[in-house]
């Protein structure tokens, strides 16, 4: 009996790898400080009302991005684990299968579960208060889309200590990630994982379209919206056209994997590449979903801290929606070494090119908004000034790489790894640092501090060039992604080494921010006017933190940067525009099914991942029931008292 | 700003670490130092971009500095500040011209090399007079190289001879999750495939050698998937042809069904001989869909045995 326990946790459990057992430990004592905590000081109502159960889009945002940091600093250790492996030829310090397993891990937390809850959590934060709503349009989706990411993202992280993690590529490439090489519980992990995760961001998406789309505040024409919010309606787009793509691929799989089917097995006349062209159809729209986000934030902050109007307004729109159009028709250029001939790659070719021309004139946009400006080099500002270089380097060595008969030189070599991670981390990255720098204040009400945040910026910089730099160059030596080890006679050892150093010095920059955050708590330097910046867009004519409610009346709008338009007129002399008599605001209620039903989808997933019917059948059910059952609930919503709303009105300091 | 000498000094880490590893000679350096006619006019297209490239990025990051500096607030001198200037036909023109016009050239440009460097185009042309090309068969296997002379008829672990100066057709597959063939002094690479036979054509221009390696990841050692190419003078081809012929052992049925078996290489072992059309047993092996050949059926049938055995982890 005991020799059966324990020969079932030898193999349910990881095993046999110290640094597993340190995480373990540490997982373990990380959860029991927190039950600790949150026993201790009786918090554990506050936490269900005030957390869990929120419908309040600041809070759900704010809970993206706080998993989101917990997912970089983990992709990061991975990041930095395969640099230690490559620091010089033939180093042990990784076996290969779990060089395999951090680099499929490392890739998927990225994307997946650090870049998109970042970019939900600062659409969460920013959008309705740019467009003057009072949360979104379907808040309680807006819950569930959380917690399911939420489950998703610890579903994916546990197969690090139960079972074993995935190992065959962020994208999972078929043959290797069907049953046959791959037995496996990483892969269904893997699977289970991102598909949970993946409705919560198709449902993101429809939300934050539908709520752009319906409930902007009275007198915001389309082209009057702030730029950020337009790009978040492109990204939105994207999502809903391409998730789907992605849930259908990898069930395809997942069908492959648990009922033996055949539609991308190597026999019995499976088509791999039918999955490949498949994932890139959703994986690469998924670059510019990311992206765009990050091209509104830059928007934003260049006219704000050059305290001028953004130049080309509409040029602008029409590039993000170009952009959002032409990102559907370049998938091939993933694997243009396919053989698919030379015609269909010349298409794929010129159609990726093609969209180097939106997004060239976007960086003209921004260089036109600088130029007879008058620019302070706040955080937001800075980390915008470290994107432009490297994005415009980062694009060049992408057009380089479009020419798709070059490409058969670049494909999968670090010359590859270093363009993306230059254009994720120069663009994505930084663009999402800019406007965490840049909303924080509107977050938590007290300001970050500007002298670890230039520490940060300056890490982060200098450790991206040295770490990605030489990777184009060991890329033309010849040296592919994914090789574990490497030997003495390639001559890669001097600018492996150098790009390591450059991988410890980014990481050191997350701890500096780290460090300033918790610095900047201890400081507490409150931001009282609610627009530290000198802001331009709506959100900024509010007291920070935002009240529940947001606006305490609706605002009318008139022109494009609304709120900036106004202080120019009170400062000329006029008098502030009038404001409607308050009124009982209405809101949304607490639910808790979001965290129910994503708590089933959780067990359901694990169920599937272990083959255990007896877990799986009844927490798919449990899902149904949850959703029926929440379907005929009617009290929903609530109204806010005017008095209420005068007092917080009051304690801000503002008149009403 | 104090940014610029920052700047520099990063800038000048990777020159620095190019210039200690090219003080060793033998340094191969890839790309940069193509060694066959395919390479040398990839790595010329890949200069063309650049150059054109450099013609909308070079501006652009004068203009970045130069603008930031100008216009920064603690700007002392009495520049121009227009903060409602957001508009200028003219400039927006530019702005969308000059990468239009630039990606119309390099559109052009693209085509043109796509057909010329189709790698499925025979290199015949580009040969002397007379000069008659070899083919080699290249399966790659869990984690190694497989290459077949269906001509020679030898065959060759990791390791794979061909004279220079002559056009080598590569046919290739897989017997195992793709991968891709790259032998980067010599030309592009393109994927290895189970159940279909890729064609790519190089040819060396030079005797020497050349490192090779899998550029598709295919599992656990996928980083011993290094081969080594060498061209060599056209006698010499044949004298090692001959010399394998008479020593080395030949590769049986059953020795390359062990040779499939998962597993690391370490020798580049050859054979004198191979099984009657192994390569094309290979493809045919997993067939286009819907194949009901035995061979199929039999593959199939144990792929469903391993996958309920593996389903109860």
């Amino acid at each position: 009996m005991w020799e059966d326990i324990k020969d079932w946790a030898s193999d349910f459990f990881v095993t046999g790898d110290p640094l597993i057992y340190g995480a373990d430990v540490g997982i373990v004592l990380a959860s029991l400080s927190v039950l600790f905590v949150l026993t201790y000081f009786k918090k554990w109502g506050w936490f269900w009302r005030e957390w869990v159960t929120t419908v309040d889009h600041k809070k759900i945002g704010i809970m993206y991005i706080i998993a989101s940091l917990l997912m970089l600093f983990r992709g990061g250790v991975d990041a930095l684990l395969m640099r230690t492996q490559l620091v010089m030829p033939e180093m042990e310090f990784l076996k290969p299968e779990h060089y395999n397993e951090i680099f499929t891990t490392h890739g998927v937390i990225m994307i997946l579960f650090m870049a998109m809850p970042l970019m939900f959590g600062l659409f969460n934060i920013s959008v309705p208060l740019q467009i003057g709503a009072r949360d979104v349009a379907f808040p309680v989706l807006n819950s569930l889309s959380f917690w399911l990411f939420f489950m998703g993202a610890m579903l994916f992280n546990l197969s690090f200590v139960i079972g074993g993690s995935p190992n065959s590529g962020w994208l999972a490439y078929p043959p290797l990630s069907e049953k046959m090489f791959n037995p496996g519980v990483g892969q269904d992990f893997y699977i289970w994982g991102i598909q949970i995760s993946g409705i919560g961001s198709l449902m993101t998406g429809i939300n934050f379209i539908v709520t752009i789309l319906k409930m902007r505040a009275p007198g915001m024409k389309l082209m009057k919206m702030p730029m950020f919010t337009w790009s978040v309606l492109g990204s939105c787009l994207t999502i809903i056209l391409a998730f789907p793509v992605l849930t259908v691929t990898l069930a395809l799989l997942f069908i492959d994997r648990f009922l033996g089917a055949h539609f991308f097995t190597l026999d019995g006349g499976g088509n791999p590449m039918m999955y490949i062209n498949l994932i890139w159809m959703w994986g690469h729209p998924e670059v510019y979903i990311v992206v765009l986000p990050a091209f509104g934030i830059f928007s934003d902050v260049v006219s704000t801290f050059a305290k001028k109007k953004l130049f080309g307004y509409s040029s602008m729109v029409i590039a993000i929606m170009s952009i959002s159009v032409v990102s559907f028709l370049t998938w091939a250029h993933h694997f243009f070494t396919m053989g698919s001939g030379a015609s269909v790659n010349a298409f794929f070719a010129i159609s990726t090119m093609v969209i180097a021309i939106p997004t060239g004139v976007k960086v003209f946009n921004w260089l036109f908004t600088m130029y007879k400006g008058r620019i302070s080099f706040q955080a937001p500002m800075l980390w915008t000034m470290g994107f432009i270089p490297c994005f415009v380097v980062g694009g060049l060595t992408g057009v380089m790489l479009s020419v798709a008969p070059a490409d058969f030189q670049f494909h999968n070599s670090y010359f590859l790894i270093a363009h993306f991670h230059q254009v994720l981390i120069g663009g994505v990255v930084f663009g999402y640092f800019a406007g965490f720098y840049y909303w924080w204040p509107k977050m938590f009400g007290f300001k970050l501090d500007e002298k670890l945040g230039r520490w940060a910026f300056w890490l982060w910089n200098i450790g991206f060039y040295v770490c990605f730099m030489p990777q184009y160059v060991v890329g033309l030596m010849g040296m592919t992604r994914r090789y574990s080890t490497y030997s003495w006679d390639t001559g890669w050892f001097g600018l492996n080494l150098v790009s390591t150093i450059g991988g410890f010095i980014m990481g050191i920059g997350f701890l500096v921010q780290v460090w300033q955050i918790l610095y900047s708590i201890k400081k507490m330097d409150k931001d009282t006017t609610g627009d530290p910046w000198d802001g331009r867009t709506l959100e900024w004519s509010i007291q920070s933190p935002a009240p529940l409610y947001n606006f305490a009346t609706d605002p009318v709008v008139k022109d494009v940067d609304d709120w900036w338009e106004e202080k120019q007129r009170i400062k000329a002399g006029g008098k502030p525009t009038p404001k409607p008599a308050l009124q009982p605001i209405h809101m949304p209620k607490n639910s808790a099914m979001p965290i129910i039903k994503s708590t089933f989808w959780f067990l359901a997933g694990f169920g599937f991942v272990f083959d255990w019917m007896w877990l799986a059948l009844p927490a798919m059910a449990g899902v149904a029931i949850t959703m029926l059952f929440y379907s005929f609930r009617y009290d929903t919503d609530y109204y806010i008292p005017v008095d209420e709303i005068r007092k917080t009105e009051a304690a801000a300091g503002r008149a009403v | 700003m104090k940014s610029r000498g920052w700047r520099r000094f990063v800038a000048a880490l990777p020159l620095l670490a190019i210039a200690l590893l090219m003080s060793g000679c033998s340094t191969d350096m890839g790309v940069l130092e193509p060694k066959g006619i395919v390479a040398k006019e990839q790595f010329d297209l890949i200069m063309i971009t650049i150059v054109l490239s450099i013609i909308i990025t070079v501006p652009v990051l004068s203009m970045a500095f130069y603008f930031a500096w100008k216009y920064r607030a603690s700007n002392k001198d009495n520049v121009e500040y227009k903060p409602n200037w957001s508009h200028s036909t003219k400039i927006e023109s530019w702005m969308w011209g000059v990468p239009i016009l630039i990606i119309v050239v390099l559109g052009v440009i693209t085509v043109i090399y796509s057909f010329k460097l189709e790698p499925s185009k025979a290199l015949a042309a580009e040969a002397k007079d007379g000069v008659k090309p070899v083919t080699i068969e290249v399966t790659s296997l869990d984690w190694k190289w497989l290459f077949t002379y269906p001509e020679e008829g030898i065959a060759t672990v990791n390791y794979v001879r061909f004279p220079e100066d002559v056009p080598v057709e590569f046919k290739l597959t897989s017997d195992a999750p793709m991968n891709s063939f790259w032998i980067p002094q010599l030309g592009g690479q393109i994927y290895t495939m189970s159940g279909m036979a890729m064609e790519l054509n190089l040819m060396a221009s030079e005797v020497g050698q050349y490192q090779g390696r899998g550029a598709n990841f295919s599992g656990e050692h996928f980083g011993k998937m290094e081969f080594t190419a060498e061209a060599t003078s056209q006698a010499d081809f044949d004298s090692w042809v001959a010399d394998i012929k008479q020593s080395s052992p030949a590769l049986t049925e059953q020795g390359y069904d062990e040779l499939a078996e998962p597993g690391v290489v370490e020798t580049n072992d050859t054979y004198s001989s191979f099984p009657d059309g192994l390569f094309d047993r290979i493809v045919s092996k997993y067939g286009s869909s819907h194949n009901h050949s035995a061979a199929a059926e039999g593959e199939s049938s144990s792929e469903e045995t391993s996958s309920e055995g593996g389903t109860n982890k």
